[in-house]
C-alpha cells in the first residue's frame, strides 16, 4: 500500500477535524458545569465572522483569534445571563442562540462573501514542522507537520482533561453539574461556577468557528459552519463527556468531512453524494448506537439541562 | 439588596403586557445597533412597514409568506407542548416536497382536483414518515431527538441536492440545474390573487386550537408535555401518542412543503424551505404554543421578512437584518418569561438572610 496516501488524507482528516475538536471541549466544558446550551452552532457562526472581521480589519491574526473567542464567549454570556440569571429554559435558549448567530453570521458576513484572508493570517496560520516530533515517520507528519491552532488544540485537550480531573476548581465545576445544591450546601457559588464554564466554552466555540473561516476554508462563505456544531453537541454524547475520547471522534468525522473530496481523484464508484451525506448520517448512527447501548448509568452530569434555583428546592 | 421570589399566578393581562413589551424593546434595541450603523432607526423601521405592507400587492406578498410559517409553528408546536423537541421542520418540510413533486412529476394526467388531492396526501405522509424516524428512535433507545432531527435536515437537503443536480435535473434547461417545472393541473389555484393554501391558515389554526383544547388526544399531549410520568401513572400509552402526534406533526411540516412547491415555486429546489423550518421554532415559543397568537407572530415575521428584502434595495442592509431582530425578539421574550414567574423586590433596611445568585452576578 502507499504510505504516502495514507499520510495524506490522515493529515487532512487532523485539519478537518480540529473545528470539531475544539468546538466539542467547548461544549464539553459547558456540560460539566450543568448547561446543555445547543447553541454551540451558533456561537461557532459569531466566532466565524468575528474572527474573519477582525482578520481583515488588522490583518492580524492574534487579533482574528481574539476576535473568534471574543464573539463565541459573548454568545455564551447572553445564553448564561438568559439561562442562569433569568432561568429561561435552556433548549429554547440555546436553539435561538443558534438561530440568532446565524443571522448574525450573515449580517455581518454579507459584505466579506468571497473574501479571503489576508496573507499575513495565511502565513501565520501556515503548516510547520516541529523539529524532532515531525521527523517520526508517518506520525510525524500526520500530526506534527501542521499549523499552529492544531498545535494549540492538543494542549487544550491535555488542559481541559487536567482542569476537571486534577484541579479544585475543575472538579467544583463538575460538581455544580452533578448536583448544584449540594455544590451550593458548600459554598460554591453555581451561578458563578456556570458562568465561567459557559465563557470559556463558547469562547472555545468561538475558536472553533474562527479556525474554519481564517485557516480551514480560508475565506468568508455563507453556510460556513454547516452543522458542525450539531456535530459537537453529538460528539460530547459520544465521548461520553470524556475530553481525551473527543480526539478520537473528531478525527473520525475529521476524515468523514474529506473522504469525499480526497476520494474525488481515485474515481471511486461512489457517488459524491452520497459521500456528502456521510458526516450526518454518521452522526445519527453513532447517536443511535450510542443510546441503544446506553446502561442505566448515564455518563452524563446529573443536572445538565436543569436550571438551579435555591427557593425550589 | 434585591430579592427574588416565586410568583404564583400572573394574571393574563399583565402576560401579554410583559411579552409585548419584551417585543418592543427588542425592536428597541434593534433600533439602537442600527442607529450605531449609521442609519435613521426610524426611516429604515418606516420603510420596513413600507416594504411588508405599503401596497397591495406587497400585503399579498406577505400573506404568502404568512402561510407557510404559520403552518410550520402549528406543526411543530404539537411536538414542542410533548416538549418533543423537534427541530426538523425544515427537513420535513423538505420530505414533504419531495413527495408531493414525485406524484406532480409522473403522473401529470391525473385530473387536477385528484392530482393536487394525492400531492397534498404525499406531502403529508413524505413529511409525516420523516418526523417518525427521531420519534421511533427517541421512544426505542432515547435518542437525543433534537441532534437527530437537525441532521435528518442535513440529510434531506443532500437528498433534494441530488434530485436537483442529478436524478431529476431538467435537460431541457440548458445546462441549469434545475428540476422540471409543474404542469398546471399540479398547481394550486389561487383565489384573491393568494393560492388557496391561504385558506388552510385559519382552518388550521382553528383545528388545532380545538384539538388542544378540547379533545382527549390534545389533553394527553398536554400532560405529557408536563410529566411523562403523570400520563404514565394515568395509563396513557405514552410512546403510541408520541408517534401519531409526531406523524401529525412532520405531516403538516411536508403539507407546507407541498404548498410551497406546488403554490409558489411551480418546481422542487434546494431552497423550497428557506428557513422557515428553523423561524417556525421562534415563533412557536414566541406565541407561547397558542394557535391564535402563532397566527399573530408569523404574519410579524413575515412582514419582517418580506421588509427586509425591501430595506436591502433601499438602505443596503443585509437582508439578514431580519432573521437578526427575530433572534434578538425571541431572547427578550425569553428573559421576560422571568417577570412573569418571579418577583423582585428592593429592599435596602430589612436584612436578607438568603440572597440568591441574582443578587451576586449582577
Amino acid at each position: 500500500m502507499d504510505v504516502s496516501w495514507f499520510v495524506y488524507f490522515f493529515a487532512a482528516a487532523v485539519v478537518a477535524g480540529t473545528p470539531l475538536l475544539i468546538a466539542t471541549l467547548g461544549e464539553l466544558v459547558i456540560e460539566e458545569s450543568g448547561s446543555l446550551n445547543l447553541g454551540v452552532e451558533g456561537m461557532m457562526y459569531m466566532g466565524a465572522v468575528m474572527g474573519f472581521k477582525f482578520g481583515l480589519m488588522t490583518g492580524n491574526p492574534i487579533m482574528a483569534v481574539f476576535g473568534a473567542l471574543l464573539a463565541g464567549a459573548a454568545g455564551a454570556l447572553v445564553f448564561g445571563f438568559l439561562t442562569i440569571s433569568l432561568r429561561a429554559n435552556q433548549i429554547v435558549t440555546g436553539l435561538t442562540l443558534t438561530l440568532f448567530g446565524m443571522g448574525f453570521a450573515g449580517f455581518v458576513g454579507s459584505s466579506m462573501v468571497g473574501k479571503k484572508a489576508p496573507d499575513a493570517i495565511m502565513a501565520a496560520f501556515a503548516k510547520m514542522r516541529i523539529p524532532l516530533l515531525g521527523d517520526i515517520p508517518i506520525l510525524g507528519d500526520i500530526f506534527f507537520h501542521q499549523d499552529i491552532i492544531i498545535y494549540l488544540s492538543y494542549f487544550l485537550v491535555a488542559g481541559v482533561g487536567f482542569y476537571l480531573y486534577k484541579t479544585r476548581k475543575g472538579l467544583n465545576g463538575r460538581m455544580v453539574g452533578e448536583n448544584p445544591a449540594a455544590a451550593d450546601a458548600l459554598g460554591i457559588s453555581v451561578a458563578l461556577y456556570r458562568y465561567m464554564h459557559l465563557l470559556a466554552g463558547g469562547a472555545l466555540c468561538g475558536l472553533a468557528g474562527g479556525y474554519l473561516s481564517l485557516v480551514y476554508v480560508p475565506a468568508w462563505q455563507d453556510s460556513l459552519v454547516s452543522g458542525r456544531g450539531w456535530i459537537a453537541v453529538a460528539l460530547v454524547i459520544f465521548s461520553k463527556w470524556n475530553p481525551y475520547r473527543v480526539v478520537l471522534g473528531a478525527l473520525f468525522f475529521g476524515g468523514l468531512d474529506i473522504i469525499g473530496f480526497r476520494l474525488q481523484k481515485f474515481n471511486l464508484p461512489i457517488s459524491q453524494y452520497v459521500l456528502d451525506v456521510l458526516p450526518y448520517l454518521m452522526t445519527i448512527i453513532v447517536l443511535v448506537f450510542d443510546s441503544m447501548r446506553r446502561n442505566a448509568v448515564s455518563k452524563a452530569p446529573q443536572s445538565l439541562g436543569k436550571s438551579y434555583f435555591r427557593e425550589e428546592r | 439588596m434585591i430579592r427574588v421570589s416565586q410568583l404564583s399566578t400572573c394574571s393574563f393581562r399583565k402576560k401579554v403586557l410583559i411579552r409585548v413589551s419584551a417585543i418592543f424593546f427588542a425592536l428597541f434595541f434593534s433600533g439602537i445597533l442600527l442607529a450605531l450603523m449609521g442609519y435613521n432607526p426610524f426611516s429604515v423601521f418606516g420603510s420596513m412597514l413600507d416594504g411588508g405592507l405599503g401596497s397591495g400587492y406587497r400585503v399579498k406578498e406577505t400573506l404568502v409568506r404568512t402561510i407557510p410559517l404559520a403552518l410550520t409553528s402549528l406543526g411543530i408546536g404539537l411536538s414542542f407542548r410533548m416538549k418533543f423537541w423537534n427541530i426538523g421542520g425544515e427537513g420535513q418540510i423538505m420530505m414533504g416536497a419531495f413527495a408531493a413533486t414525485w406524484v406532480g412529476l409522473f403522473f401529470p394526467e391525473i385530473p387536477r382536483p385528484l392530482l393536487l388531492l394525492m400531492m397534498a396526501l404525499a406531502g403529508i405522509v413524505g413529511g409525516g414518515l420523516w418526523a417518525l424516524i427521531p420519534a421511533l428512535l427517541k421512544i426505542r433507545f432515547r435518542t437525543n431527538e433534537t441532534i437527530l432531527t437537525l441532521m435528518l435536515n442535513y440529510v434531506a437537503l443532500k437528498w433534494l441536492t441530488y434530485l436537483q443536480y442529478a436524478a431529476w435535473r431538467d435537460e431541457e434547461a440548458f445546462g441549469y440545474p434545475k428540476i422540471p417545472n409543474l404542469v398546471k393541473n399540479a398547481k394550486l389555484p389561487d383565489i384573491f390573487g393568494i393560492h388557496i393554501g391561504i385558506i388552510l391558515v385559519p382552518l388550521m389554526v382553528a383545528v388545532i386550537f380545538l384539538f388542544i383544547k378540547y379533545t382527549k388526544k390534545g389533553y394527553e399531549i398536554r400532560v405529557i408535555g408536563e410529566s411523562e410520568q403523570t400520563a404514565w401513572y394515568a395509563g396513557m400509552n405514552v410512546s403510541k401518542i408520541i408517534i401519531s402526534t409526531l406523524f401529525v406533526s412532520g405531516g403538516i411540516c411536508g403539507l407546507v412543503g407541498m404548498i410551497q412547491v406546488s403554490g409558489v415555486n411551480s418546481t422542487l429546489s434546494v431552497d423550497v424551505s428557506n428557513g422557515v423550518g428553523y423561524t417556525a421554532i421562534i415563533i412557536a415559543w414566541l406565541a407561547q404554543l397558542n394557535a391564535i397568537a402563532i397566527l399573530l407572530a408569523s404574519f410579524l415575521f413575515a412582514v419582517m421578512v418580506e421588509g427586509g428584502s425591501f430595506i436591502q434595495t433601499v438602505y443596503h442592509i443585509p437582508q439578514s437584518a431580519a432573521a437578526l431582530m427575530q433572534g434578538l425578539i425571541l431572547f427578550f421574550v425569553l428573559g421576560s418569561e422571568f417577570f412573569i414567574r418571579y418577583k423582585i423586590s428592593f429592599s435596602g433596611l430589612r436584612k436578607i438572610i438568603s440572597e440568591d445568585h441574582i443578587g451576586e452576578g449582577e
